[in-house]
């Protein structure tokens, strides 16, 4: 040991004690530049997809903005205000029209005077709606009875009016725009989930004319377009009950929306009863339920916890869908749009497209929404099983 | 409605009759099966009773009255004094056309779609992810009336069409391209492409066959490629080109001649197709994203490169998952197709459940048919998807 300190002493000049400092990481693979090149020139390809979707923002994107809002006509009374004239050779979006029409699209012909009762049934439902989502929200058990229960009570009367209570009768014919579109779409929601609850566990059943009988009715309706049962619920219905019972319009369309809704959610409710260990069910039996017990207090709950990521994606197809209901003459959100896109008071080029975004930007909202949902239940679920 | 049948040794004492299962059973199917026949009952007395009525015949006899409408459609001989029968398979091929064509474009975009969504590309992946968000959150509805009514109705009038590469013309009243006309000769083109089809299958067995034998593989897509490609082209050249194109001609209130692209049918298919290819990028996506990393690592560590990885190793475990649902949405878009009435394409429902029904007024017997139709090639896809999952099923141990 003592020899080579002598050495180091003597002949060497120099010898490092400590480490040299570590170099900071190359710039081309840190920070910015290095996600850069590795997230969009990593090779001759990817520089060229991205040169692609540059040009693709650069030809879709500020059009859309300048049409959207920098050229867009924010207020107006007429069509006059959103043609081009030599003052102003460009005209963007016809918002005035949207405006101006905003009772229209959520009203329908709902009687002016009336229409805070429409208001009152849309607060009711949101509320309904924020207690059943959220998920730790107290009392839930309470809120599915407020939601499934009280609420259609509640509102088939506000809707529809009772005159005893100074409520005026209100057809469903004056019924329009928004107002259809939510009813349609949550009568769906109610009546499916219990329905298809139904029909899942009567396709499991060991009885043969239960499960024959499920099997049919869900395999038809699936079989078919929506449109056709919604043919099918307002030109046959009719036909087939006596003629003082003929239901009126919209209601033959909710019938035709819940029957095939129903359908749907059975498919959805079996998938969450098959993920159900056999176990569950033996055990349900060894305690001593009987069918009915074992299913509401051990196998549904635990079925329908974890099909609510795949309830709610059938809520938004439904949700959707409710759209076609336009097509058997209902007046739903879509329908005033049209209707209102060929009134002659507003005929300007861009009257069209600017209906066309407002709906857009309406289904999207709720149907984004529904999908975000779903998606934060599926992270809690799986949370719950990561432990 | 019992979970078990306890079937008790015959000595012992059975429980009372109501509280056998078995009995039980019975008496509740018993029940649900009175109740379903007297619904039937109830209805159809009811339905003979209106129809009676209302003065309409019931029946199938319409099927050979004349139609006497027109159908600005047809790929098969149609005029106002056809039947409503032949008005019908009009309708019928309409519906298939469409859905055909869709499928194979929606397989196509959904296919790249779903791949840029994998893309390690940050720019393609979000792209393609605001693409399948955007769509699949809007009604299709509202899509095709989008196209319908604010993008191909707004196009130049036909004094003004637009001029396409290729002498077609676009304009508010469709799309008009140029008709191949055949020509003597073009027989010997069609034999060459089926004996190249022919000769490709022979082929593609006899490297299969080679390769179980000395492990030695065969470049059978080049030579495919070479054989479907090249036969035919060779045949086309040997016999001068047998093919004529009829080019559209622009009068100055129509167009003659050529082939005429309704308006409709390019907004149905437009809907279609990019609605349909938001839901098979999904599908794509969640069948790559289910093969295990294990796969593609097991696979590169025995030297493959990552082209034979993922042709040999990824793709065939991601069909497995991808096929069943991409099957469910062929069907989604052939049923939604007959969205088509809310744009006036003469599909199946518009022609049918549309103008027959309101002429006749024969509701029970028209909305049957058209049902009948969409449950047929529901039933018959369904049944091919069986098969072909017992086919790969028997693959896996």
């Amino acid at each position: 040991m003592s020899d080579i300190a002598t050495i180091t002493d003597t002949r060497l000049a120099f010898v490092r004690t400590k480490p040299f400092d570590p170099l900071p990481p190359p710039i081309v693979n840190s920070g910015a530049i290095g996600w850069l090149r590795q997230n969009l020139f990593s090779s001759a390809l990817n520089i060229l997809l991205t040169a692609f979707c540059v040009l693709m923002i650069a030809w879709l994107g500020p059009p859309l903005v300048k049409f959207l809002i920098i050229d867009a006509v924010w207020d107006g009374a007429s069509r006059a205000d959103c043609i081009a004239t030599p003052q102003r050779p460009e005209v963007g979006a016809c918002w005035a029209f949207v405006i101006e029409r905003l009772g229209f699209f959520t009203y329908g012909f709902y009687p002016a005077d009336q229409r805070w009762r429409v208001d009152v049934f849309f607060v009711l439902l949101a509320f309904g709606i924020g207690w059943i989502t959220w998920l730790d929200a107290p009392r839930r058990d309470l809120g599915m009875i407020y939601f499934f229960i009280v609420v259609p009570l509640l509102s088939f009367f506000l809707l529809v009016g009772l005159p005893v209570l100074g409520l005026p009768y209100v057809s469903t014919a004056q019924w329009g725009g928004i107002l259809v579109t939510i009813v349609v779409a949550w009568v769906g929601i109610v009546v499916s989930l219990p329905f298809g609850v139904l029909l899942a566990l009567g396709r499991r059943s060991r009885m043969p004319v239960v499960r024959m009988a499920s099997v049919i009715f869900i395999e038809f309706v699936r079989g078919v377009p929506l449109i056709t049962v919604l043919f099918m619920a307002s030109v046959m219905l009719p036909l087939f009950v006596p003629e003082h019972l003929t239901p009126d319009k919209l209601l033959r369309a909710l019938i035709g929306v819940a029957l095939f809704a129903s359908a749907y959610m059975a498919e959805v409710v079996r998938a969450g009863l098959q993920a159900i260990p056999k176990g569950q069910y033996e055990a349900a039996m060894a305690v001593g339920l009987s069918y009915w017990q074992a299913m509401r207090l051990i196998v549904l709950p635990q079925a329908l916890k974890i099909t609510i990521p795949n309830i709610v994606n059938t809520y938004i197809g439904l949700f959707k869908d409710t759209t076609l209901v336009f097509i058997v003459g209902i007046f739903d959100f879509l329908k005033t749009i049209e209707a209102a896109r060929g009134d002659v008071n507003w005929a300007a080029p861009t009257t069209s497209i600017t209906g066309y975004a407002f709906a857009a930007m309406f289904y999207f909202v709720f149907c984004y929404a529904m999908s975000r949902y779903a998606r934060y239940v599926e992270h809690r679920l799986r949370a719950g099983d990561r432990r | 409605m019992s979970v078990t049948d306890t079937a008790k040794p015959k000595t012992a004492p059975g429980p009372a009759l109501i509280y056998n299962p078995r009995v039980r059973g019975f008496v509740y199917q018993a029940l649900l099966l009175a109740a379903i026949a007297f619904l039937f009952w109830e209805a159809a007395s009811n339905a003979f009773e209106n129809l009676a009525r209302a003065k309409i015949a019931s029946g199938f006899g319409f099927w050979h009255n004349t139609a006497g409408f027109d159908i600005s459609q047809h790929l098969i001989d149609y005029s106002t004094t056809s039947t409503y029968g032949r008005a019908f398979w009009v309708g019928l091929l309409n519906t298939l056309v469409v859905a055909v064509l869709g499928i194979v474009f929606a397989t196509v975009l959904g296919f790249i779609i779903g791949i840029a969504r994998l893309s390690t590309n940050w720019l393609v992946a979000r792209l393609a992810a605001v693409y399948v968000e955007v769509i699949r959150n809007l009604p299709l509805l509202l899509q095709l009336l989008f196209w319908y009514n604010a993008v191909l109705k707004v196009l130049p009038e036909m004094r003004d069409s637009l001029l396409l590469p290729g002498g077609g013309f676009l304009n508010n009243r469709g799309l008009f391209l140029p008709q191949p006309v055949f020509k003597e000769g073009v027989g010997l083109v069609l034999a060459a492409l089926a004996v190249a089809v022919v000769v490709s299958v022979a082929y593609h067995f006899f490297a299969k066959r080679r390769q179980v034998q000395t492990g030695q593989q065969s470049p059978v897509l080049r030579v495919t490629l070479a054989l479907v490609f090249g036969l035919p082209l060779l045949a086309l050249l040997l016999t001068g080109f047998p093919v004529d194109f009829l080019y559209p001609e622009k009068g100055r209130f129509n167009i003659r001649g050529g082939m005429e692209v309704l308006p409709e049918f390019m907004a149905l298919l437009f809907g279609l197709v990019i609605y349909t290819a938001a839901f098979i990028a999904e599908v794509v996506r969640a069948g790559i994203m289910a093969v295990p990393k294990g796969q593609a690592e097991a696979a590169y560590s025995l030297g493959l490169r990552p082209g034979p990885t993922l042709r040999l190793v990824v793709i065939p475990q991601a069909m497995r998952v991808i096929v069943p649902p991409l099957t469910s949405q062929y069907l989604n878009l052939t049923k939604n197709s007959s969205l088509a009435v809310a744009i006036g394409y003469p599909d199946l429902v518009q022609i049918f459940a549309g103008t027959v029904l309101n002429q006749t007024g024969q509701a029970v017997e028209v909305v049957v048919i058209t049902m009948g139709v969409y449950l047929t090639i529901s039933l018959v896809t369904s049944m091919l998807m069986n098969l072909y999952n017992r086919r790969v099923a028997l693959t896996e141990r």
